[in-house]
């Protein structure tokens, strides 16, 4: 059961792949990123107990943390087009919008 | 007997993880529209990655294997709904418009 999960998991892989490829808009392209960092924490869990060591976890832990943070920056950036605004800098410019 | 049971209760929730997250990934390419892949990619968020998570623990038994997938997946319980409600409000705040189902108004835009 775990290496047809981990084949389903390669198969979601590449069409989630696709549509970040093919995505019209900027946040079709992040949404599938974020959904593909979701299927290589999941991945990499499976992996591990598919060879028998499930210490990968931490890189998984790892992932699913830099995933988050990853997709909040990008949304950051592509809106006010700088990642080291403060919050009164992005009040000052949520008034000027 | 038990080993049995739990063998079988892992291997039918890891299926039926697989399952949903295919179906995510299918939705994510097949939908027409970017709050409509939203849905999808939720799918494979909640229901697909918290059902692998609970399969494994299963076949990790009580161990430290089994607090690192709970982290994770409680990691994941909290982040997905978040980046998705990010992305969301990202994309009404820049202006995308959800498609309309109405077909009268996809072609009075089209005309306008």
């Amino acid at each position: 059961m775990l290496i047809a999960a981990t084949t389903a998991l390669l198969i979601a892989m590449v069409l989630t792949l696709f549509r970040a490829i093919a995505g019209p808009s900027l946040f079709d392209r992040v949404l599938s990123a974020n959904s593909f960092g979701t299927k290589i924490v999941l991945l990499i869990g499976l992996l591990g107990f598919l060879t028998g060591r499930p210490d990968f976890l931490d890189i998984a832990l790892l992932y699913a943390l830099v995933n988050f943070v990853g997709t909040i920056a990008i949304l950051k950036f592509f809106r006010y087009r700088n990642l080291g605004l403060s919050s009164d800098e992005i009040a000052s410019r949520e008034d000027t919008q | 007997m038990i080993d049995v049971i739990i063998n079988s209760a892992s291997a039918t929730l890891i299926g039926a993880g697989s399952i949903f997250i295919l179906i995510g990934a299918l939705g994510l390419v097949r939908l027409p529209d970017f709050y409509t892949r939203m849905h999808a990619a939720g799918v494979t968020d909640t229901l697909g990655a918290e059902l692998l998570l609970l399969g494994m623990m299963l076949q990790a038994g009580l161990s430290l294997v089994t607090l690192k997938l709970m982290l994770i997946s409680l990691f994941i319980f909290f982040t997905s709904p978040t980046s998705t409600h990010a992305v969301a409000n990202a994309a009404r705040v820049m202006g995308l418009r959800p498609m309309s189902g109405s077909k009268d108004i996809l072609t009075s835009n089209e005309n306008t």
